[in-house]
Formats: structure tokens, C-alpha cells, sequence
């Protein structure tokens, strides 16, 4: 069996942002980097995979400068088997339907058998890629799913709906599947396993060989939202924070007595 | 400009999010089309167009048979746009018609700037605006980012002719679990996001519910690390609430989390992050360690 699992490496959404100069995208310096919270499930589940039917190839694919190597290793510690990095130092300014087109290009004649990827990016948000992807290689697709099983070339899968109701659905293989948060709990990569991934093959491909199709939308302009909310901010010591708090909430609450 | 709303039916029922298409089609000076996969006995309040396939017979999750029905919509009446709600059913089926239309998508457009559509990044830190180079584009649109239009009338129904055929098998829906505390009653929540670190300071954020008379909930992260049990997740894949208070603690603000409970009447949070977008629908926003102010401001509290 083979298996591809599609990774971004994204930053932490806690930091700093910054506009870039140009005035589309975010400025990508000190800002702290870490594997796309969605595809962790991904691999996860991926690696889950392979455990189970023994006989299988699992390849991590990232799009990406250099650095997402890093992120790659950690897949690849994760239990992943080899890395294609497709280089890209304009990765950023891809748009999801140049991403798919890039991806597709890479696995159209490789016959994997389950191709995972997260249901979004945590920075582009855009839920696009791993739909677009079984659309260009002719595969069906599950996407936002909770829970997965395969059993003899059938993929057995839950899609989370809105209000915690899922929908239970069958799909036979060659498929795409999109994985949405809380599918499974991922591991954390074990020592002995981050030095095995140091050997594992990692192999860089430009992205000039696989990019076939044109972007098809553009980033006009990226900003900070207006701040519409009024709120109060209250920054200083945590006693005198909890003071100020209870005499907020006795003024415009009726919830304190 | 002509735009085609897809309608949205589960389980039997007309989904309501159609209203606030109509809302976002108003504000772009379109003309409407619509498409249901539901039934004739729950359709939508409009007095436009409908092309209507028949769930029963075509099933409600579908993407093959939907996206050939309304790829056959789409070549019949030319819309400049296809516009889905940003949820389960839309994001899942919005590729599939945009790559068969061989046009740009916009996910999760949430206003419309200079005509230009404006969607969020980074958990909605930031904003873009977008420019399409395809003639025809494909939106979903943010659950209340617009304004709902119900209108009166009753639709000019057309029925689609069905197709069933699909290579994904529906085979029913599972409900969520039941039972346990009722959130949607409790007057004050406090709320534990993953800024709490680690399962075991889930007693400290009861403790403040408790000291308040409340109850306690939960952002995903959180429920899905099995610290807390499903029934207590605010969001759109849980729980939406309307207190008097809620505290959300170590909650950034996503906007499936909002969704839950923005209707909060006051709403308070916690957070070592002066930017997180929670303090969007913040009253107060204190900005702090929750280690250190939700123990103190615990204490305080018991001793009023
Ligand atoms: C389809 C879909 C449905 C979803 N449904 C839901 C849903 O129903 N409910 C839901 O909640 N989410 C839902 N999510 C997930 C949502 O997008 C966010 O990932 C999630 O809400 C983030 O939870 P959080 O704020 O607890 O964690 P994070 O986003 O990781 O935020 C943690 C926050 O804690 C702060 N923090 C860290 N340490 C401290 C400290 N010591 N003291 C104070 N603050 C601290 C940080 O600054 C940060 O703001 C859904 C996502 C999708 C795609």
C-alpha cells in the first residue's frame, strides 16, 4: 500500500503578526514555526495506517523554503518513511488551487492508495487543498473527518457536522481524505525515532517541475480587522487585576451580590 | 451580476443559512438563483427561481450527484457566482464545483470591501482582500457574517433531474452524545481554553465557576485532549450559549468558538495575549497569566 500524507508548516497563531512590505501576506521573520495544527491528525493517522496493514509506504510531502525540512522531520519521526519537499521560496504566495495543482502533479502517477491532508491551514485557511486534489487526479473525497477505519480497500469515515452530529460515510480506495482536529491524539515523536528520522530519505524537488497551473485569484491587500469591540483592557498585577475585575463585574453585571 | 445560492438540507429540515446568502447577495446588487437538494414540503422563504432535487432520491450528502446537479444548474443559467455557506456541507462541495467551473474560490468571506472580497487568516488576526482572475467565482460565506433577508414569498420551484450516483456512501448521521450538564442554562460560564496547559487546572477553572454559581465549559482543544467531556464544548460543533457571563480562560478566539457565545451578555477573558482575537467580543479583557490571576481573582471572589 501507499500512502501520502500532505503537511504546511505554519506559524504559531499565539505570535506577533506583522504585514509584510509588500502588503499581502505576513512578515515571516521572528515568528516561531510548527507543523499546521490539522495535519498533525493527518500524519497521525497516516502512521496509524500503515501500522495497521504492515505493508505500506508512507510519504510525507511539504511545500515549502528550506525550513519546512523541519517540520518534515518531525513527520518523519513521527513514523513517515520518506519526504518529498517540494522547494518553494514563494510557497506563501500560492494560492490553494496552485498548491492542489502542485500536489496532484506529484502524485498523478505514484498510485497512492490513501492520500491524507489537514481540512485547513491554520494561517490561509482556505479548505480547499485536499478536495481540489482528488478533483484533479479523478479520486473521491471525505472531508472534516473524525474518524477513520480501513478495511480491505474500504475507507470507513465520520464527517463532523455542525453541533457535533456526524455523518458516517464509505469510500473504496484510491481516496482523499481531510482530516479535521480531534480525529486522533498524535504521538509525540520518541528520541530514538527523531535520530532514525535524520536517515530517512528527504528529497528536494523545485517546484518549477510540478507547478502546471496558473493562480487564479490574488491577494489584494492584507490588513488587521477593525477593532469594533469597546472592551476595556486591563493589564497590570494579577490582585489588583482581580480588584478591578470584581468592581466591573458589580457595576455592569448583575451576577456578583 | 447573477449569483447562485446553494440551500442547505439535513436531516430532514431546510437549514436556515440561506437567509444570510440572500443577505450577502442584497449586498452585492445580484440577481438570485437557488439551488436545494431538500424536498418541496420545507422550502425556503424567497420568491426567486429554485432548482430542487429531491434528497430522498439523490441523498442529502452526496458530492458526486450534487456537484453534476448543479454543474448542470451552472450551464443553464450562467451565474458570475456560486455562493455556499462556510460549513460541513458548503466547504466540502465549493472545490468540487469550482474546479468543474474552472473558477476561483473564496473561502469564508466575511464582508466585501471596494468590491473586493475580504476573507480572514490566522484564527481571523488578519484580514485579506481578494482579487479573481476567472470570470466565474465560487464564495462560501462565514456563518453571521451577514445580514439574514427573510423574504415572504414562496419560490418558483424547478425539479432537477436526479442523479444518485456517488462514489462516497452516506450511511446515516450519528446524533451528538447526549446528557450530562446542560450548558445552554447556566447563566454564568466559565470557559477553559487550551491556555490552561494541562488537564489537571480544569479543577481550577470549575473552582471559578463554582465560587461564581456557574458552570464550567470548554473550548475543542480542550474536549478533544479528553480533559473535559463533549456536552461542555461552546462552539459550532458544540454547545451555543447565552449567559449573563462568560469567562472564556486561555480561549483565543477562533471563530467557531465565538460562534457559541458571542451572544453572551457580558463576557470576559483571560489571556497573556493583548491581540488574541477574543478581544473582539470582550467587555473586559484582562490580560494575565491565568495561573496567577484565575486563583486570586477565585479567592476574592469566595470572600465577598
Ligand atoms: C469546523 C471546525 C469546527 C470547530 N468547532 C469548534 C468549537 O465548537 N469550539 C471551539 O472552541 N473550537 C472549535 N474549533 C477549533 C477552533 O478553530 C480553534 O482551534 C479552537 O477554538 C482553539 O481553542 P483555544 O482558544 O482553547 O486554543 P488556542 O487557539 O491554542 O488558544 C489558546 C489561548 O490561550 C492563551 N494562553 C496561553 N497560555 C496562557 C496563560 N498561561 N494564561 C492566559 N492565557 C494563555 C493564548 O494566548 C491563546 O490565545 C473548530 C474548528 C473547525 C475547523
Amino acid at each position: 500500500m501507499k500512502i501520502l500524507v500532505c503537511i504546511k508548516q505554519v506559524p504559531d497563531m499565539e505570535s506577533k503578526f506583522k504585514v509584510a512590505a509588500e502588503g499581502t501576506w505576513y512578515d515571516n521573520q521572528d515568528l516561531a514555526w510548527r507543523m499546521n495544527e490539522y495535519d498533525e491528525y493527518a500524519v497521525e493517522q497516516a502512521v496509524r495506517l500503515k501500522e495497521q496493514v504492515g505493508d505500506a509506504d508512507l510519504t510525507v510531502l511539504s511545500i515549502g523554503s528550506d525550513k519546512v525540512k523541519e517540520t518534515m522531520k518531525k513527520a518523519l519521526a513521527m513514523g513517515c518513511d520518506r519526504g518529498a519537499h517540494i522547494a518553494d521560496d514563494a510557497a506563501w504566495n500560492k494560492e490553494p488551487f496552485q498548491v492542489a495543482g502542485i500536489i496532484a502533479e506529484y502524485a498523478r502517477d505514484k498510485g497512492f492508495d490513501v492520500i491524507f491532508t489537514g481540512m485547513q491551514s491554520q494561517d490561509r485557511g482556505s479548505g480547499q487543498v485536499g478536495v481540489l486534489v482528488a478533483e484533479m487526479l479523478e479520486l473521491p473525497s471525505v472531508s472534516t473527518i473524525v474518524d477513520f477505519g480501513y478495511e480491505a480497500g474500504t475507507i470507513i469515515a465520520k464527517r463532523e457536522l455542525e453541533g457535533g452530529i456526524k455523518a458516517k460515510v464509505k469510500v473504496q480506495a484510491p481516496a482523499v481524505v481531510t482530516c479535521q482536529l480531534g480525529l486522533n491524539t498524535p504521538r509525540y515523536p520518541t528520541l530514538p525515532n527523531i535520530m532514525k528520522a535524520k536517515k530517512k530519505e528527504l528529497l528536494s524537488i523545485p517546484v518549477a517541475e510540478l507547478l502546471k497551473v496558473n493562480a487564479r485569484m490574488e491577494t489584494a491587500n492584507m490588513f488587521f480587522p477593525e477593532k469594533k469591540g469597546g472592551g476595556l483592557v486591563l493589564e497590570g498585577e494579577a490582585g489588583e487585576l482581580a480588584d478591578r475585575l470584581i468592581s466591573i463585574l458589580k457595576d455592569k453585571t448583575t451576577v456578583l451580590k | 451580476m447573477k449569483i447562485l445560492l446553494i440551500a442547505e438540507y439535513r436531516d430532514g429540515k431546510l437549514l436556515t443559512g440561506y437567509t444570510e446568502q440572500l443577505g450577502f447577495a442584497e449586498k452585492m446588487g445580484a440577481e438570485i438563483v437557488m439551488f436545494l437538494a431538500g424536498s418541496d414540503s420545507a422550502l425556503p422563504n424567497y420568491g426567486g427561481k429554485l432548482y430542487l432535487a429531491d434528497a430522498s432520491s439523490c441523498g442529502e450528502f452526496n458530492p458526486d450527484a450534487h456537484k453534476k446537479m448543479i454543474l448542470e444548474v451552472v450551464a443553464k443559467e450562467q451565474p458570475d457566482m456560486v455562493a455556499l455557506a462556510h460549513s460541513s456541507y458548503g466547504w466540502d462541495l465549493a472545490p468540487r464545483l469550482a474546479y468543474g467551473m474552472q473558477a476561483a474560490q473564496v473561502s469564508e468571506v466575511v464582508d466585501v470591501q471596494d468590491k473586493l472580497l475580504v476573507v480572514p487568516a490566522c484564527n481571523s488576526k488578519l484580514r485579506r482582500s481578494i482579487r479573481c482572475t476567472t470570470g466565474q467565482t465560487v464564495v462560501t460565506l462565514q456563518a453571521g457574517a451577514f445580514k439574514p433577508v427573510e423574504l415572504s414569498a414562496a419560490p418558483q420551484v424547478e425539479k432537477v433531474s436526479m442523479t444518485a450516483e456517488g462514489r462516497v456512501i452516506f450511511e446515516g448521521y450519528e446524533a451528538a452524545a447526549a446528557g450530562g450538564v446542560d450548558l445552554t442554562k447556566a447563566e454564568i460560564i466559565v470557559s477553559a481554553g487550551r491556555g490552561i496547559g494541562k488537564p489537571e487546572n480544569v479543577a481550577m477553572i470549575a473552582g471559578l465557576a463554582k465560587a461564581l454559581g456557574g458552570e464550567y465549559g470548554a473550548s475543542r482543544p480542550v474536549v478533544d485532549s479528553a480533559w473535559v467531556e463533549h456536552n461542555r464544548q461552546v462552539g459550532t460543533t458544540g454547545q451555543t450559549v447565552a449567559p449573563k457571563l462568560y469567562v472564556a480562560c486561555g480561549i483565543s478566539g477562533a471563530i467557531q468558538h465565538l460562534a457559541g457565545m458571542k451572544k453572551s451578555e457580558f463576557v470576559v477573558a483571560i489571556n497573556t495575549d493583548k491581540d488574541a482575537p477574543i478581544g473582539e467580543v470582550a467587555d473586559v479583557l484582562v490580560v494575565a497569566d491565568l495561573m496567577q490571576f484565575v486563583p486570586i481573582f477565585t479567592e476574592k471572589v469566595q470572600a465577598l
